[in-house]
């Protein structure tokens, strides 16, 4: 001990000569990281609140109107379509990726043998992309080449080919159970952190007071782990919100555009129709959306953890 | 009696548990083992539903060789993927060791402010700024670049990797720095030679993600990348899976498919520890 006091205090002198610049050398490192996302984050949001006051179109004069491209949007039926839509998807998917991951994770909770094999598989599609998830399933869901509804009709449940893709209903649950099966894994993952931070001693001590399986994952399970539910939470919302690739490439918004997403109409309005300017109005009451959730994010996660 | 019955159950149990595990492992693996096997059938047998899912008429690498005769073919697109997300991982990894590195050690002015600035863009849907994205890359000359792509993508992963990596250097003692600047170590020497070596698990899991997101990423290069040589393999893929170089053939969607997990799935099995590392350290604080 006395012999590090020794080294470091004339170190510790030296450092003070140099300090000022020293510090000053730090900003030198995190320069590139800011020009970064100054360049291509800080201006292209302050863009975005520019953009969205104009009429932009890809060619030519753009001009200011205001507020205008607002007030249109309070007429566009098909965006708060496209939203009510987006916010079904959110509910449904977020409760049916809990739904799968949940038990999931407490079934991988358990050590035992076989369950490094187990956590590994059900995780395996989280890692492939959601473009590479969607392509693969748009050919399982492939009424001819197929897998579901030819082999539905090997096996005599239905009388003829169905087309999974052609009407609404068959067409949505099967987005559901392609999101489920590439996302449980991920939120299951998560949800596992948050179950082995709980003190062991705690269920052991439920257990010899006699209470019950469900008893105890309704008085500690959950309590000690809102934290962690919190956040899984968020970010099947947040990602949910955003939803885009598979819409986009196993359903192209249909059947009759009645799954056309938020980020898949403003992706319409900005890059088909490029209607730049009404595109930043429209990403701008996204980005609220996000923010306010974010913030919620932020309020749910302060709250200690812990029996209170 | 009474003991061997409450064996016999705990057996019982765990045939059960090991079961359901196994029945739920197959359920999640089936589709990627589908398409794998499946993309190995002859063109022929490729047009037909995928029951079985193995090649029944002989094994072929025909959907591969269709698939590269569609457009730019195939290896132009994966070079661009393969260059994208190289490219990604060095960038994100420079800027964000060496940001780690000064927000963990320094004392500068704005300090806090900055650090605060870029944790929370993750806050922010990118999704939502891709048009004025759009025009400044056109301004600064990288408009239709996979230079430009690479620049996003580094922007978007540093949130993430920049805290990972502060917090990295943030774990290693003070005691090694003055020791080694008693040796006469510099900023950068100290970097280099004795900082590097006790984060690098912290480099590895940052450099999985950047790979990771940007192998994998849709949108933006769906938007910014309008040349049809520009194309990284999920814009290409979707292309072909449109239909728009003709009749869609579902036997090169497999084999594209099989050419844009492999490598996901590759690099996930050798990493996992760090995968599930970095998801953990996201998680926890």
């Amino acid at each position: 001990m006395t012999s590090i006091a020794a080294i470091s205090t004339p170190a510790r002198r030296r450092k003070l000569v140099g300090a000022g610049r020293r510090q000053w050398i730090g900003l030198l490192y995190v320069a590139p990281a800011v020009a970064l996302v100054v360049v291509f984050f800080i201006i292209p949001l302050c863009m975005t609140a520019w953009m969205s006051l104009h009429n932009w179109p890809l060619m030519g004069a753009h001009s200011f109107i205001g507020l205008d491209n607002y007030w249109a949007i309070l007429r566009d039926t098909r965006f708060w379509n496209a939203l009510k839509f987006t916010g079904y998807y959110t509910v449904v998917v977020t409760i049916a990726i809990f739904a799968v991951a949940f038990p999931l994770a407490l079934f991988i909770e358990r050590p035992r043998p076989l369950t490094g094999f187990y956590r590994t598989s059900f995780f395996m599609p989280a890692v492939i992309g959601f473009a590479s998830a969607s392509l693969l399933w748009s050919w399982l869901l492939n009424v001819d080449s197929g897998l579901f509804s030819p082999a539905a009709f090997e096996l005599g449940l239905t009388e003829k080919k169905v087309n999974l893709l052609a009407t609404f209903q068959p067409a949505f649950w099967s987005i559901i159970a392609m999101v489920v099966w590439k996302v449980a894994g991920f939120t299951m993952i998560i949800l596992m952190t948050g179950l082995q931070s709980i003190p062991p001693d705690l269920q052991e001590a439920a257990m010899i007071d006699g209470a019950g399986p469900l008893a105890r994952f309704r008085a500690i399970t959950l309590p000690l782990m809102r934290r962690t539910l919190a956040l899984a939470l968020i970010l099947s919302v947040a990602g949910s919100v955003l939803a885009f690739d598979q819409f986009y490439i196993i359903l192209r918004g249909g059947p009759r555009n009645q799954t056309l997403t938020a980020v898949y109409w403003i992706f319409n309005q900005s890059f088909v129709s490029f209607k730049l300017g009404y595109g930043a109005a429209l990403s701008m009451i996204l980005l609220i959306i996000l923010v306010a959730l974010s913030l919620i994010q932020l309020r749910l996660l302060r709250q200690p953890e812990g029996v209170d | 009696m009474a003991q061997a019955r409450s064996r016999r159950t705990r057996i019982g149990m765990q045939i059960a548990e090991h079961s359901t595990g196994i029945i739920a492992s197959l359920l999640f693996l089936a589709p990627i083992v589908w398409t794998v096997l499946s993309a190995f059938k002859p063109a022929q047998e490729s047009r037909q539903p995928p029951l079985p899912p193995w090649p029944t008429t002989g094994f072929s690498v025909e959907n591969y060789a269709t698939l590269n005769t569609f457009g730019d073919g195939l290896w132009l697109p994966a070079q661009n993927s393969i260059y994208v997300s190289v490219m990604t991982v060095v960038l994100s990894v420079i800027v964000s060791v060496l940001a780690g590195y000064g927000f963990s050690r320094f004392r500068f002015p704005l300090k806090n402010l900055l650090f605060v600035v870029i944790l929370s863009t993750i806050m922010i849907p990118f999704q939502s700024i891709l048009t004025p994205i759009f025009l400044v890359l056109t301004k600064i000359g990288l408009h239709n670049t996979l230079t430009g792509l690479v620049c996003v993508y580094v922007t978007l992963q540093l949130p993430f990797s920049i805290f990972m990596m502060r917090n990295a250097f943030d774990a290693v003692p003070r005691e090694i720095e003055e020791a080694a600047r008693m040796d006469g170590a510099n900023n950068v020497t100290m970097l280099l030679r004795v900082m590097l070596p006790l984060v690098w698990p912290g480099i590895v899991t940052i450099a999985l993600f950047a790979f990771l997101s940007a192998w994998n990423e849709f949108l933006a290069a769906l938007v910014l990348m309008t040349d049809q040589s520009k194309f990284t393999l999920p814009i290409m893929m979707t292309a072909l899976q449109s239909g728009r170089f003709g009749a869609i053939d579902w036997g090169a969607v497999q084999a594209g498919v099989t050419v844009m997990m492999v490598p996901c799935l590759v690099l996930f099995l050798l990493l996992q520890r760090f995968y599930i590392r970095g998801l953990m350290a996201g998680a926890v604080k």
